[in-house]
């Protein structure tokens, strides 16, 4: 099925883009929730922004910026002689920013929500910040975890303005299963719309109920 | 309560007092058919007309399945015959209203002084944008081209797809893609940065860009888009058409 391609390509940009998210997001989250500092609400504002922004809006700075004329872009174009759109590793960023908010805020909400004494209590026993973080706060935040793996992933799965704006729709590379989806609308088969957007709804309705049951099972109660 | 159900009967009439017309738009043909849109205005003061753009792909995805349009300005001649034969379109109405020619366009600084033709012979760009030949005729124009010049082989692995002519021409227009094949029409464009290689492409290369209107069904008794038809038709409408670097066949 020429279905499977694009959908294999979303599958590896939701699972890298879940990835480094939560390399990136994990400490932005932590710090979020631990600071006190007066500008905390604009570097919350700058983390919710994917949510309200258009899709467009998005592509449209990321055409520019990681174009070759591009801030970004033009670093990498030196470096590597290809552009950054059009890329697998161009969409990877994109995706990144796009579902930004979602893997930052619930891990934030987590983080939030233990109990201080938790921590202090690993502190006063000789634990380094380190340790207590990786001993008792992770392990007692894995909810939100979930919830931030589950969102980023699915949210990632979903995108398809700001693909459709950077990535070229090349075969295999950017692709991905929303583009493949609005061309088969498009050349009027209807056929294989249907069966890929029928596999994807049951998939994003799976993935949210695995999701909702986790936290059903995990909840304090 | 009163007020409610005066406000009710009033909607209907709200909605409707616009009594003017749509017209689906290939994205090649957007600039010209503003320019088309603002003298049939000034000209004729019949109604007030408004555009939508997009690939013809989408347009006719969109019309076959009941969008609001009355007019259908296609970049082919296929999809206005599919609709007249489905019975989506008024018969008859079907016209040829101009003739399309491809380009193959850079602004990169790079190739000052150098031929666009020449340079994509060579494979001395990064990425050839072109529009979804499933979907965009210009883009099935361009891979025939590439197809009889034997060069797809070389340009498959770094092309890219522009969802309509726009787009592609966008992707050029940001550096993103080195070359672009892109309708000549573009070429006109204000927002455009300044050219450094533009060679045209012979039309003996591909199917002629023949662009077909068609007025469609819900339109059959529209006087305003009736005669917004018959204007395209015109000397005026060709002569701007003409200027926009189309081919007419008056």
């Amino acid at each position: 099925m020429e279905i499977l391609g694009p959908l294999w390509l979303s599958v590896q940009l939701a699972l890298v883009t879940t990835f480094v998210l939560f390399l990136i997001g994990t400490p932005v989250a932590w710090w979020l929730s631990r600071t006190a500092v007066r500008w905390k609400p604009a570097v919350q504002a700058i983390v919710a922004m994917p949510i309200v922004l258009p899709p467009t809006v998005m592509g449209f700075y990321l055409l520019v910026l990681l174009g070759p004329y591009g801030a970004i872009g033009g670093w990498w174009f030196e470096l590597t002689g290809s552009t950054l759109t059009f890329s697998f590793a161009g969409l990877v960023i994109a995706s990144c920013i796009y579902s930004l908010p979602f893997a930052v805020q619930p891990m934030q909400n987590a983080f939030e929500s233990l109990p201080r004494q938790m921590l202090e209590f690993a502190w006063t026993q000789g634990a380094s910040k380190r340790d207590a973080f990786f001993s008792v706060a992770v392990p007692m935040s894995s909810r939100g975890f979930v919830t931030a793996a589950v969102l980023s992933f699915a949210h990632t799965l979903g995108e398809f303005g700001v693909v459709l704006m950077v990535g070229g729709n090349i075969p295999g590379e950017t692709r991905v299963v929303s583009i493949a989806i609005y061309d088969q609308v498009e050349s009027l088969q209807y056929g294989a719309a249907h069966q890929m957007s029928l596999l994807l709804l049951a998939f994003a309705f799976t993935v949210l109920l695995g999701m909702y049951l986790v936290n059903r099972r995990w909840s304090p109660e | 309560m009163r007020t409610l159900l005066l406000l009710a009967a009033l909607l209907p009439a709200v909605l409707s007092a616009d009594d003017g017309f749509k017209v689906a738009v290939a994205s090649n043909f957007s600039e010209t058919a503003r320019k088309l849109a603002r003298d049939f205005s000034e000209y004729y003061n019949n109604g007030t007309l408004r555009l939508s753009y997009g690939s013809t792909g989408k347009l006719y995805a969109q019309i076959i399945n009941g969008a609001p349009f009355d007019v259908f300005l296609s970049a082919d001649a296929e999809r206005p015959r599919l609709l007249e034969e489905s019975g989506h379109a008024v018969p008859g109405t079907r016209a040829t209203y101009a003739t399309g020619s491809l380009v193959l366009w850079s602004r990169d600084e790079r190739l000052r002084g150098r031929n666009c033709r020449e340079v994509l012979q060579r494979g001395d760009y990064n990425r050839l944008a072109i529009a979804n030949p499933e979907t965009a005729p210009y883009g099935e124009a361009a891979l025939q081209f590439l197809l009889a010049e034997g060069l797809w082989q070389d340009a498959s692995r770094r092309v890219v797809y522009g969802e309509n002519i726009l787009q592609t021409l966008n992707f050029a227009a940001t550096g993103n893609a080195t070359l672009a094949f892109v309708a000549a029409s573009l070429m006109s464009n204000r927002g455009l940065p300044s050219t450094v290689c533009m060679s045209r492409v012979p039309q003996s290369s591909h199917a002629a860009l023949d662009q077909q209107l068609v007025l469609l069904r819900r339109a059959a008794d529209n006087e305003a888009a009736n005669s917004f038809v018959e204007y395209l038709r015109s000397d005026r409408a060709a002569a701007i058409i003409e200027r926009d670097g189309y081919t007419v066949v008056r």
